[in-house]
């Protein structure tokens, strides 16, 4: 699983570490989030996120 | 104009060509008594660097400026460290007339620029690490993202030892005299924890981590100027900026209390001041505020000296008072951490405005002690005395998580 990153505050997605403070469990892949969900630290939604190494 | 407006030389290469915006009092909804300045720096070396431009209205006064130093078509670089319009509104115009050769941005930098502005030439991207040398002295970048925008950056200008800000270490002040060491300290600090809560502080995770990061980049810091207000150069105000900084980003309890209010026939006042009499009585420092007598920016300020905020509402119409809803509005975009507190107020009839309030509490992670206090009409001796006794609980509790926080 990929981690991915918001290009608008840099916040890094880390599907093993999962959002546990906004309901995503540890091993949720960055696909699997639902749309609704929003960066934690800047608010905007997926599409602002890109796959990183 | 030009005969008047002079560049300031501030260091040995360095020139102040900003501007004093002396009238401004509303900054997109921060309330800015002092005024503030929009500050630009003219770099005289071989490849001659304009640092920051200024509000679109006031770009003839910081041409002038130049003008009194040199030529403006002999700028070579621009660098733009944040987006925002109060730097980048003359910057169309500056293009047009200087024609650069190179304009410097974060890459967020670029997106946004090309967003908000039709610049006429390409951005040149720049990351942390990267540097560009201007002759004597080197640029250096520093990608400061979300401080306070996503583009945000500082530039290090080598030789000189400066650390060009942007919008962190500084603070809205109309001023002729350029120098912080040149005006009362306690003003300053004043507004410049007045500048942190109002635009960094939903960021302090990010600044307690720059914070962390800057020694690290081994840059030799003589000066700090930041885009607003004086300018640092003495190595105490340095380090007692930086030092202010980390305490109000890392936002630890404090026992102080504020309690926040608007009325309609005096009921919720009268409250107030019970709840803040209870506080007291614990020997927690606390102040009423009435939103009606006091700005959304003055609340914060006061807030992020505080570990405690209750906040109360009359009922008007089935919901709370506006002038309350702008400022809990305010307070919850600002994202305070480790506050405690409650709602309360009083109300004729159905009295939504307590819940209300106390919504908005927790959705700015305000720990409510209690459920609220209410009342109906004038609060009898019973109802003052209820707030006594919330105040008194809540004053106790403020205490007790202070002490644990600072054995810990």
């Amino acid at each position: 699983m990929k981690k991915y990153e918001c290009e608008v505050c840099g916040y890094v997605y880390d599907p093993a570490a999962g959002d546990p403070d906004n309901g995503i469990a540890p091993g949720t892949a960055f696909e699997d989030l639902p749309e609704s969900w929003v960066c934690p630290e800047c608010g905007v939604d997926k599409s602002n996120f890109t796959a990183i190494d | 104009m030009d005969q008047f407006l002079k560049a300031v030389k501030i260091t040995d290469k360095v020139y102040w060509v900003g501007v004093i915006d002396w009238n401004l009092r509303n900054f997109h909804g921060y309330i800015t008594e002092a005024g503030s300045t929009y500050n630009a720096f003219l770099v005289i070396d071989e490849k001659i660097t304009l640092i920051d431009t200024v509000k679109e209205p006031f770009y003839d006064q910081m041409m002038a400026r130049i003008r009194s130093v040199i030529d403006p078509a002999r700028i070579d670089y621009i660098v733009s460290d944040h987006s925002e319009m109060d730097h980048t509104g003359a910057l169309p115009l500056a293009i047009r007339d200087i024609k650069p050769e190179k304009v410097f941005a974060s890459p967020n930098g670029e997106k946004n620029l090309n967003a908000q502005l039709k610049l006429g030439m390409d951005v040149t991207v720049v990351k942390t690490g990267d540097s560009v040398s201007i002759g004597k002295n080197k640029l250096q970048f520093v990608q400061t993202q979300m401080l306070h925008w996503p583009d945000s950056m500082f530039t290090y200008l080598s030789d000189e030892k400066i650390l060009f800000s942007q919008d962190a270490f500084g603070r809205h002040f109309a001023c002729s005299k350029l120098f912080y060491d040149e005006h009362d300290r306690g003003q300053m600090e004043w507004e410049g924890e007045k500048y942190f809560a109002n635009i960094l502080m939903p960021y302090s995770k990010q600044l307690l981590k720059l914070l962390e990061e800057l020694p690290g980049l081994n840059l030799d810091i003589d000066y700090i100027f930041p885009d607003h207000g004086p300018l640092l150069r003495r190595p105490e105000d340095i380090a007692r900026t930086l030092e202010l900084y980390r305490k109000w980003a890392e936002q630890k309890p404090l026992k102080r209390a504020i309690v926040i209010y608007d009325t309609m026939w005096h009921a919720t006042e009268r409250m107030t001041a019970s709840i803040a009499d209870g506080i007291r009585s614990t020997g927690v420092d606390t102040e009423e505020i009435s939103v009606r007598h006091n700005n959304r920016s003055y609340v914060i300020t006061q807030l992020s000296r505080s570990g405690a905020i209750v906040a109360g509402s009359s009922t008007l119409n089935n919901n709370l008072l506006p002038s309350m809803a702008d400022v809990l509005t305010y307070l919850r975009g600002l994202k305070p951490k480790n506050k405690i507190g409650f709602a309360f107020g009083s109300s004729g009839w159905s009295g939504e405005a307590v819940n209300q309030v106390a919504a908005y509490l927790t959705e700015t992670s305000v720990e409510l002690v209690n459920d609220g206090v209410t009342c109906k009409y004038s609060p009898s001796p019973e109802v003052l005395q209820a707030c006594f006794e919330a105040g008194r609980e809540l004053g106790m509790q403020l205490i007790s998580k202070v002490d644990s926080n600072s054995n810990q």
